[in-house]
């Protein structure tokens, strides 16, 4: 057996952390989406499609995310298709994260004083215009401190996708630590790069967040 | 014919009546101060012209067209009706000039130039022209007031609505933006106000509703309605005033 | 799709499934009540403890806010015997779960320490109260009241997120539908069920800690 030089693990995590924040992206993107369409159908006026946006956000967010990950990859396998690890990962992690997604910024919509719609109301708007011109404007500025805290979420969240045999940062680390029998070192070094990748952003949505609230104080 | 015709308009929030069968026309050029108690029902009834509420009996007709609850017939409504509010609620994202433009050209679909040509005539009118790329936080109450009138007019509506519009100002705001209605009274513009302002009212209106537990309850020219209060309700009203 | 779902294997293994919920409503009852008290003595320790304490716990809290749950059970369980430290499947993933929530409510706590006026420390001061008890009497509680329903949100996302603990072999309800696919080939429906009740013990789970916050809480909070 080849001997493993610490850089040797280092660089084998680092190759597969590339995969880690590509899914990351994929699924934040892919989330931002399908968690906008449910943030329309959450504050529509129709009732039935409040309450179908309100059953898929209890469901995503009321199960845990390792669950969806089985379900996408065993389900998805009944449709007769050879489900590869990283569709069902994508898949489960799109879906996810737009629940969350969702309902963080219809905390941010619903922030948006009433009158904002009245008075977009008196002057004849529908619900689009008033949505496109009039509130999404003035949420999405209070909506990217906690969209940004959630990335940081979504990443860690991939870590899960090591389980259905998805080959990114943990599920490398599983295998170095299969090959050196130096479990201490090399979840040490996983945990490392996952912090690298998370700490900029949990930090950046904190300033975000004091930023605005000077900006509030100062109407 | 009445411009604004409200028919034994209901309206109740849960078990809480708060409009027992209005009755109400409103001639054009008409100038109307709605006076009463806080929850006499006088807020409600203006929401209710402008469809911000939904009324649970009779019938409101505007210009012959009746009001109905739907998108469609809501939106003919709003593009004849324009309505201010208390608390101003210009869109704070959007300088005065873009405030006023915004609704023309997605609502109607006017194009950018002549929005803007629109919307510098009516910040003109308010005596705001030069406030065109001031943001709403930069302006002060009364000038944010104008605004929001200059907004409504440049809807070029038929009919204004004016919901407690100086009630949110602090005491020597209060005139420059009861000077601007007093202006758009004189051009004959067909007014319907809730207020506090009673000499304002005695001046201007051309008649005065007195409202009373959901009720009209006394109507007529202010001269009558100020100096021979009939009801003692009334006497009381305004001697508290 | 011409897939015959099938469910006949509950009738056989529903105390596998009994077993496992067992073992997760373990975990986070310890948990929740451990993590949540470490996260309140760390609350304390940021915003009133010894100066030096103050960068340990930030160092803490942020290391664990910032990486995965699963990699810090990994950590545990596989990294801490090369110390000689041996937990066994339950103590390690209990442990790693005390330690997950305790970093997150200590950071929930502090938010809600953080919005206790000024005043509040001036009066307590002024009776005479020694800094202990007026963190314990005039700035915990209504703190607590005040972020309880964010407190409870993070309990349920832990016991969600708890189900990694299989990967661990620690005995929970995803180790049970995992045991139970590899036995009936059953895969999507074993998920399926677990999932199911997963979803049960969420919304009990939720109901039960605003049931508490009634009780610990009797009066309504002052904001």
């Amino acid at each position: 057996m080849t001997e493993f030089t610490t850089w040797d693990i280092l660089r084998n995590l680092l190759l597969a952390a590339r995969w880690t924040v590509l899914l990351s992206v994929v699924s934040f993107i892919g989330g931002g989406i399908v968690g906008g369409l449910v943030l329309f159908a959450r504050t529509a006026r129709a009732v039935w499609l409040r309450r179908l946006a309100q059953g898929y956000i209890e469901l995503f967010q009321g199960t845990p995310l390792l669950m969806q990950l089985f379900l996408a990859f065993f389900g998805l396998g009944l449709f007769g298709i050879d489900v590869p690890a990283w569709l069902a990962a994508g898949v489960a992690l799109t879906l996810w994260t737009a629940s969350f997604l969702a309902e963080i910024w219809r905390g941010c919509v619903e922030a948006i004083p009433k009158g904002q719609w009245e008075a977009s109301s008196s002057l004849a708007m529908g619900y689009f215009q008033q949505m496109r011109h009039v509130i999404l404007p003035q949420a999405l500025r209070i909506a990217v401190p906690p969209t940004v805290g959630f990335s940081v979420q979504v990443v860690k969240g991939t870590s899960l996708t090591s389980i259905i045999g998805f080959v990114e940062l943990s599920k490398a680390g599983t295998v170095v630590t299969n090959a050196t029998f130096l479990p201490f070192t090399v979840y040490g070094f996983v945990a490392l790069i996952y912090f690298a990748l998370c700490w900029p952003l949990s930090k950046s949505s904190q300033i975000l967040e004091r930023k605005l609230n000077v900006a509030h104080r100062n109407h | 014919m009445s411009l604004i015709a409200i028919t034994e308009v209901r309206k109740s929030f849960g078990s809480n009546e708060v409009l027992k069968g209005i009755n109400l026309d409103v001639d054009p050029g008409e100038v109307i101060a709605i006076i009463g108690k806080s929850g006499s029902g006088k807020s409600t009834l203006l929401r209710c012209v402008n469809g911000l509420e939904t009324i649970d009996d009779g019938s409101i007709l505007v210009a012959g067209a009746q009001l109905l609850p739907d998108d469609l017939h809501l939106k003919a409504l709003r593009l004849k009706v324009g309505m201010i509010f208390q608390g101003f609620n210009l869109f704070p994202h959007l300088t005065a000039g873009r405030n006023v433009m915004l609704s023309q050209m997605v609502v109607k679909k006017t194009a950018k130039a002549p929005a803007e040509e629109m919307a510098r005539k009516m910040l003109d009118r308010v005596g705001l022209g030069h406030k065109f790329d001031a943001f709403p936080d930069q302006l002060s109450g009364g000038q944010q007031q104008r605004v929001a009138i200059a907004r409504a007019l440049a809807m070029q509506p038929i009919a204004l609505l004016c919901d407690e519009i100086t009630s949110a100002l602090d005491p020597e705001l209060v005139n420059e933006v009861l000077a601007v209605v007093r202006e758009l009274a004189a051009e004959g513009m067909t007014l319907m106000m809730v207020t506090h302002e009673m000499r304002f009212a005695r001046d201007v209106c051309s008649r005065v509703v007195f409202m009373h537990q959901g009720r009209v309850h006394e109507i007529g020219p202010p001269g009558e309605v100020f100096a021979n209060p009939k009801t003692p309700e009334l006497r009381q009203f305004l001697g508290a005033h | 799709m011409t897939y015959q779902f099938d469910f006949g294997w509950m009738a056989e293994y529903w105390p596998v499934l009994l077993s496992g919920i067992r073992v997760t409503l373990e975990l986070i009852a310890i948990g929740g009540v451990l993590g949540v008290a470490l996260g309140i003595g760390c609350a304390w320790a940021r915003a009133l403890g010894p100066r030096w304490l103050r960068p340990v716990v930030s160092t803490y809290v942020e290391l664990i806010r910032n990486t995965p749950f699963l990699i810090q059970l990994f950590f545990l369980f596989f990294g801490l015997p090369s110390l000689g430290i041996n937990l066994s499947e339950f103590t390690a993933a209990n442990l790693a779960m005390v330690i997950n929530l305790g970093a997150y409510s200590c950071e929930i706590v502090r938010a809600g320490i953080q919005a206790t006026p000024a005043g509040q420390y001036e009066a307590g001061a002024s009776l005479a109260m020694i800094r202990f008890q007026v963190f314990r009497h005039v700035v915990l509680i209504p703190a607590l009241q005040r972020i309880w329903p964010a407190l409870s949100s993070q309990i349920v996302i832990v016991m969600l997120g708890s189900a990694v603990v299989s990967q661990i072999a620690a005995e929970d309800l995803t180790f049970a539908a995992n045991f139970i696919q590899s036995r009936t080939f059953r895969a999507f429906e074993a998920y399926f069920v677990s999932t199911a009740i997963y979803l049960a013990m969420a919304i009990l789970l939720r109901q039960m800690l605003r049931g508490v916050g009634y009780v610990l809480f009797p009066k309504k909070a002052v904001r």
